[in-house]
């Protein structure tokens, strides 16, 4: 069996015994230096695919979001039939459930939030179900619930802490789906078990946990041969053609998208990968540039009606629907080579083929040693299609690997070697505001009292309606982001703890070693508003303005004051001591299962939201008012052009926010010059 | 120590490569088209001094590359022509390219500091307003007459130049007014490229908020065609063969 699908790899210690694919890789794969002119334009069959995509998505936006749902089969790995959009036309087949655009029920994260999301697009929830996960089995959701402090609970009601998985799938876990095709599934059942008889002895809690996820991965990896049989492919084996392997890598991702709703549902790290399996198929002569590019178009298309049945202020959280399907290309090997190879351009050809979308989010890992042709590609793809996100592998390579990928859009992760505990983000922003009022709420009311709602423990809220003291509103900050830090990671650690327990990713995980390298992902929103806030504070004059019950509600400033995204040190320096202070303060804490605490500074589009919830801070920001994206300077404060506002981004040390920082940024092609 | 509007880090139209842009605060022209009013006042702007501007602009040294650097606009720059000296030689000492925008108006021969900042400066951006006289001072507020004594300074001291020309329909798109600024281009063997430029409304809400009235009211973009034939007039970028 190994010998036909191994056929001409070079062996090594991903072939004796144990899983490795990145060694299988590093042996085998073969960079490309050259340019894209070898491409292929989409066949016949991927035209008339993509075209009834087209049309679905047309349907789909007419009936309001969502095209069809299933009220009453609960999604996993194996629950539904085969669905085609035209059977005689996929080269690479497999949708979520047995109808395209279909979008499945997953009730493990939350039962309210998959009834209330049916409810608001006009389909009712099955009775039987809503009885199972009501009085028989209980949800993730309900478990965190059960466990909240008031104290917890008040933090979320405030928006001091948003965006929470408690309520939905916590996602941004990776399978290594590559392990699916390379050794198949019965190998990686066996490798399994001999894990899980290494966890004997001693019987204490954390172990028994080890061996009853083991024991979960090992059924979700027969569920996963189930499902594949369904469409008659025996995955139990390795893949032996291109073709194969790019089906049963698809497929590894399909299971994971079926178990799971989770917010970002990211597939890895996998052109250079599949290209090993495309360049023996062309060896051998059973392979055509046209056919090899068809095999991309139709695993890509597929990615991309990739759907989650969502509420409707869950979107409004992240402003459209999107699932995260990251593939990261390219990078640097360690050894110098590069990881580029004709796959690379293939999958970025897709959006010269399909044309643009966002999803899957295609990534290139950049490097200055890059080949030029390669950039060039990239280039002459971005300009075309503005649909390509950038990551600095000479920043990532050094501590990951060259085996890495990114979940969701900037964490980076040692594909099927590290996972990590979704954190969602604190806002700093209103943090700041709660420092300058003792810790009550500018905006809500205790609805018994209707006094100002206190959310943290009362702390001394500053005096006076003198200007703001530097020294003392940092102080009071300080206090405030202990506190919050706190709270933070005993919320998360009462979320994760649920999630493992009512909605484990167990197909996802089986694609894990065992012993899996596990990170805890905090996050920060209010970055810029925050520093810009007590740069105000320092270099003009601020005065609160207080309303009837005592609360600063506005502030007035008199005076200039440096702003974040100017390059200018006195407000960057404000910026990176509270990315430095916010993540030690975090790390200061307990994280569940002893996960390595990082910090991404990272919102996209969820700022909008913390926006609303925040009231007027003391840079001149109105109530309401958006956060800025991210690691971004305030809309329109840097007014000394881009690089000046991308090297106030830079100055952020990474080594405090390894989970990531992202900065969005817009140009006209017509403010990059004038010469192509 | 000189009056600065404001900076641009990443200048890509004013110059070759990416550039660091200075922009001078203070001009005494009144170009009806000018879309950075808030330029023009004399004494406005901030001060600072030739280090701390520099040591602003080398913050951006590793985008500078091969053929990028600094180009000083505004403004009028040469207004505060002893700051340029004394901003370029500081960019020289560290082998910075340097570039200024200018339209010529405050030169006057004989003046020596012209020579000086000539040997400290690898390209001027010079704009002709109109070629005629009347029109000039119609659409300037001023006399040509400096903006052509300077182009023909810096032709005789053999400087690169690039000339740019707003292009600004019923004003400065005249066939004939645009041949006849290509015949005097083509009396300057150091200019190296010319450049049209189409008028855009982006400064119209500058003017607004200055509470100044807009001179060009109604006056809408130039049409791609009408660019394309000063282009073509002008000779500009793939029309320069053959010229």
């Amino acid at each position: 069996m190994f010998e036909k699908a191994w056929r001409g790899f070079r062996e090594g210690k991903w072939s004796e015994g144990n899983v490795n694919v990145r060694d299988f890789i590093q042996r085998n794969y073969k960079p490309y230096e050259g340019d894209g002119s070898f491409l292929a334009p989409p066949t016949e069959a991927t035209k008339k695919l993509w075209n009834m995509v087209m049309e679905l998505s047309k349907e789909e936006r007419a009936r309001g979001g969502v095209y069809l749902a299933d009220t009453d089969i609960v999604s996993r790995v194996n629950s539904h039939d085969a669905g085609y959009f035209d059977r005689s036309l996929e080269k690479i087949v497999g949708i979520q459930t047995d109808k395209p655009f279909k979008r499945a029920l997953q009730p493990f994260g939350g039962i309210r939030m998959a009834e209330e999301a049916l409810n608001m697009y006009g389909y009712e929830l099955d009775d039987e179900v809503r009885e199972i996960f009501t009085k028989y089995r209980k949800t993730h959701n309900e478990g965190v619930f059960d466990v909240y402090t008031p104290e917890m609970r008040r933090a979320r009601h405030a928006h001091i802490l948003t965006g929470l998985p408690d309520t939905y799938g916590r996602g941004r876990i990776v399978g290594d789906y590559r392990r699916v095709a390379l050794y198949g599934v019965d190998y990686l059942i066996a490798c399994k078990q001999k894990d899980k008889t290494l966890l004997d002895g001693d019987m204490t809690p954390d172990k028994i946990r080890d061996r009853e996820e083991i024991a979960e991965q090992i059924k979700a990896l027969g569920r996963l041969k189930e499902m594949a049989m369904m469409y008659g492919f025996d995955i139990s084996r390795p893949a032996e053609t291109a073709q194969e392997a790019v089906q049963w890598l698809y497929f590894g991702y399909l299971g994971a998208v079926k178990d799971q709703n989770g917010a970002a549902m990211s597939i890895g790290r996998n052109s250079t990968f599949l290209d090993i399996y495309f360049e023996r198929d062309f060896a051998e002569g059973t392979l055509t540039e046209e056919a090899a590019q068809e095999l991309i178009d139709h695993f890509v298309m597929k990615l991309r009606v990739v759907k989650f049945m969502r509420t409707k202020d869950y979107n409004e959280l992240f402003s459209g629907d999107p699932t995260w399907v990251t593939e990261s290309i390219g990078g640097m090997g360690l050894d110098g080579r590069t990881l580029v190879t004709k796959s690379s351009f293939r999958v970025l050809h897709t959006l010269e083929n399909l044309g643009p979308a966002p999803e899957p989010n295609l990534t290139v890992l950049w490097s200055k040693q890059l080949p030029y042709n390669f950039k060039k590609f990239c280039a002459e793809t971005s300009i075309k299609t503005s649909a390509i996100q950038y990551e600095s592998d000479d920043l990532m390579r050094p501590e990951m690997g060259d085996d890495y990928c990114i979940a969701c859009c900037v964490s980076s992760m040692r594909v099927g070697k590290d996972m990590q505990f979704f954190g969602a983000r604190a806002n700093l922003a209103k943090c700041l505001l709660y420092a300058i009022n003792g810790g009550k709420d500018e905006l809500l009311k205790d609805p018994k009292t209707n006094a100002p709602l206190q959310v943290s423990p009362e702390f001394t809220p500053v005096s006076g309606d003198g200007a703001l003291d530097y020294e003392t509103v940092v102080k009071k900050y300080d206090c405030m982001m202990d506190w919050l830090a706190g709270l933070y990671v005993n919320t998360l650690n009462v979320i994760h703890y649920m999630h493992d327990k009512y909605c484990y990713e167990a197909l996802e995980m089986a694609l894990h070693d065992s012993q899996v390298r596990r990170f805890f992902a905090t996050g920060i929103a209010g970055l810029s508003c925050a520093a810009d806030s007590l740069s105000a504070i320092k270099y003009a004059k601020v005065y609160p303005v207080r309303n009837e019950d005592g609360i600063v509600v506005d502030f007035r400033i008199e005076g200039d004051y440096p702003k974040y995204g100017n390059n200018d040190d006195r407000a960057d320096d404000i910026a990176v001591w509270l990315v430095r202070t916010f993540m030690d303060k975090i790390k200061e804490h307990t994280t569940y299962r002893g996960s390595i605490p990082t910090m991404s500074i990272l919102t996209i589009t969820s700022n909008v939201v913390y926006g609303k919830n925040t009231g007027n801070t003391p840079d001149g920001r109105r109530k309401g008012e958006p956060l800025a994206p991210g690691a971004n300077p305030m809309h329109g404060r840097d007014s000394s052009g881009a690089l000046a506002s991308l090297e106030s981004v830079a100055k952020l040390p990474y080594d405090h926010a390894r989970d990531g920082i992202s900065n969005t940024f817009s140009v006209t092609p017509d403010s990059l010059g004038k010469d192509d | 120590m000189a009056r600065i509007h404001s900076y641009e880090s990443f200048g890509t139209v004013d110059g070759p490569g990416i550039r660091f842009v200075v922009f001078m605060q203070g001009c005494p022209m009144r170009c009806k088209y000018c879309h950075n009013p808030d330029t023009w006042e004399i004494g406005g702007g901030s001060e600072k001094s030739a280090e701390e501007v520099a040591r602003e602009a080398l913050k951006y040294r590793s985008y500078f590359a091969g053929k990028g650097g600094v180009t000083v606009s505004g403004g009028e720059p040469l207004l505060q022509i002893d700051f340029l000296i004394e901003l370029f030689t500081l960019l020289k000492a560290n082998g910075v390219h340097t570039c200024v925008d200018t339209s010529g108006i405050c030169f006057r021969r004989g003046d020596a500091r012209y020579g000086r900042l000539v040997s400290l400066t690898d390209l001027f951006l010079l704009d002709i307003k109109h070629i005629d006289e009347q029109a000039h001072r119609a659409l300037t507020g001023c006399s040509g007459e400096a903006p052509r004594a300077f182009a023909e300074y810096l032709c005789e001291q053999g400087v690169p130049v690039w000339i740019r020309h707003v292009l600004v329909p019923g004003i400065t798109d005249d066939d004939g007014a645009l041949a006849r600024t290509r015949a005097f281009i083509q009396t300057l063997p150091n200019v190296e490229r010319t450049e049209v430029l189409p008028y855009h409304t982006l400064g119209v809400e500058k003017y607004r908020r200055l509470g100044i009235a807009y001179p060009l009211e109604g006056v809408a973009p130039p049409a791609r065609e009408r660019v394309e034939n000063a282009r073509r007039i002008l000779r500009c970028g793939k029309y320069a063969e053959g010229s």
